[in-house]
């Protein structure tokens, strides 16, 4: 089982590897929406460290969004993912395999590039370090909802703009309690936990559930 | 090996095909003919469970196909219009991917021995973008030869080939016939049969909405020398 999961985490990130502006554009289009913010707004020191956990939030969001309409569409077309639909393997387990290979490569740069772009909003080396960590466990919620919408909008025309309708509402929680910890890091006497603790607990319910959901969605989409 | 009772499909408001029943036996060849728009990849993929019909049932060894599922998918080898190959892998990777995933994962040899087969000696480290389109076609069909799936439901298989791999088509589905296997396939082209039976299934087609078929079966076919593959 474990191998089957590999095998198709192994083909997608050979795959980006051979393709990498693929990659390279995610991440860019990242650095830069970060980096409008403090040039359009002004540099003064407190409104950005006001503003920075939710710009890079939703610059992550957008990226994310960006990205995600390529999770299946490539093999769409080429018939591979009618293929996968009847290898006699769990789709869900390898909806699950090409999620984790698309956070890799998408979600994985945006929490190692952060603490640089943060820097052009002042933020404090505790708030840096928060920001990362709650990227690391939001970016993968964002993955794993994506792919259902990714799944439902497969093959349809305009389909990114619908996927965007329906996901973003759905990134909300990630946005509220990642950019909420953020936030709170700054005050002394306010925890970060119970934002860890909720992002955790989506995390849980997503890599759970949406594999489940987005494979229910592929199998319609192909009829 | 598979009953069909009764099947209904529909594309959209049209009704393609309904009341179709046959059955399926070991070592059959089952030709489906009719003309474009016929339902005929309809009905393929139907067999194979991309598609829930409008009505009937699909039964394989005597159980459901949406209860088998997974298992079901084990037993078939579907290949259709699209080749299902990744134009950014090489040859050898393209079907290495493919054998681990059907779970009987095939040794390097065995899948440099069937590319060679199939007359890709030397391609098979090249990204398959790189290939003509008959020359994609036969990575596809290499999967053929690495298959041990009992049932293979072929979509127009013979399109794009020349006449070797034609031929050379022809003798794997002779074989997988001979070996106690199932072949569905949709093609214009005859093919000749070295053992087994030849079923032949009609999809009509009669301005979209009353639609006939009329299954034949011909007495257990003319059963010449075996040759040997």
């Amino acid at each position: 089982m474990f191998k089957v999961f590999y095998c198709v985490l192994a083909r997608d990130l050979t795959l980006a590897l051979r393709r990498r502006t693929d990659v390279l554009t995610t991440l860019f289009f990242f650095i830069i929406v970060v980096s409008l913010f403090p040039l359009g707004v002004g540099s003064e020191r407190e409104q950005l460290r006001v503003l920075g956990p939710g710009v890079v939030w939703v610059a992550a969001l957008l990226a994310s969004m960006l990205a995600l309409e390529r999770l299946f569409a490539a093999d769409y077309e080429d018939g591979t993912l009618e293929q996968l639909l009847l290898t006699g393997q769990p789709l869900a387990l390898l909806v699950l395999g090409k999620v984790v290979a698309h956070w890799l490569l998408t979600g994985l740069p945006l929490v190692l590039i952060a603490p640089l772009v943060a820097m052009q909003y002042h933020l404090s080396g505790t708030a840096v370090w928060v920001m990362m960590a709650a990227l690391a466990i939001g970016t993968p919620v964002l993955s794993l909802i994506g792919a259902i919408g990714a799944a439902l909008t497969l093959g349809l025309r305009g389909g990114g703009i619908l996927l965007s309708l329906l996901i973003l509402p759905l990134y909300v929680p990630v946005l509220v309690y990642g950019a909420g910890a953020v936030s709170v890091s700054a005050i002394e006497i306010a925890d970060t936990q119970p934002y860890f603790y909720l992002l955790s607990a989506f995390l849980m319910g997503s890599a759970l559930l949406a594999p489940l959901a987005a494979a229910a969605a592929l199998r319609i989409s192909l009829e | 090996m598979l009953d069909v009772a009764d099947l209904a499909c529909r594309r959209g408001e049209r009704l393609l095909f309904s009341g179709l029943s046959f059955q399926l036996r070991e070592n059959t060849l089952l030709h489906v003919r009719g003309r474009n728009g016929s339902g005929k990849t309809t009905l393929l993929r139907a067999l194979c469970g991309l598609l829930r019909p409008e009505a009937g049932s699909i039964r394989w060894r005597g159980e459901g196909i949406g209860e088998l599922a997974e298992d079901y998918n084990r037993e078939l080898l579907y290949f259709g219009h699209l080749n299902g190959i990744k134009a950014d892998l090489t040859g050898l990777e393209n079907l290495r991917i493919a054998s681990t995933l059907d779970q009987d994962p095939a040794d390097e040899p065995a899948i440099l021995d069937a590319l060679a087969q199939i007359g890709l000696e030397g391609f098979e480290d090249l990204p398959t973008r790189m290939l003509s389109q008959g020359q994609k076609k036969r990575v596809a069909l290499a999967r053929l030869i690495l298959s041990k799936a009992p049932l293979w439901i072929l979509d127009e298989p013979f399109t794009a080939l020349d006449v070797d791999a034609v031929d050379l088509l022809q003798r794997l589905i002779a074989a997988q016939v001979a070996d106690g296997g199932a072949v569905i396939l949709t093609t214009h082209q005859e093919v000749p049969l070295t053992s087994g039976a030849i079923q032949r299934l009609t999809l009509g087609e009669d301005g979209g909405s009353m639609n006939q078929y009329w299954p034949e079966q011909p007495p257990q076919a003319e059963r010449p020398t075996k040759t040997p593959h």
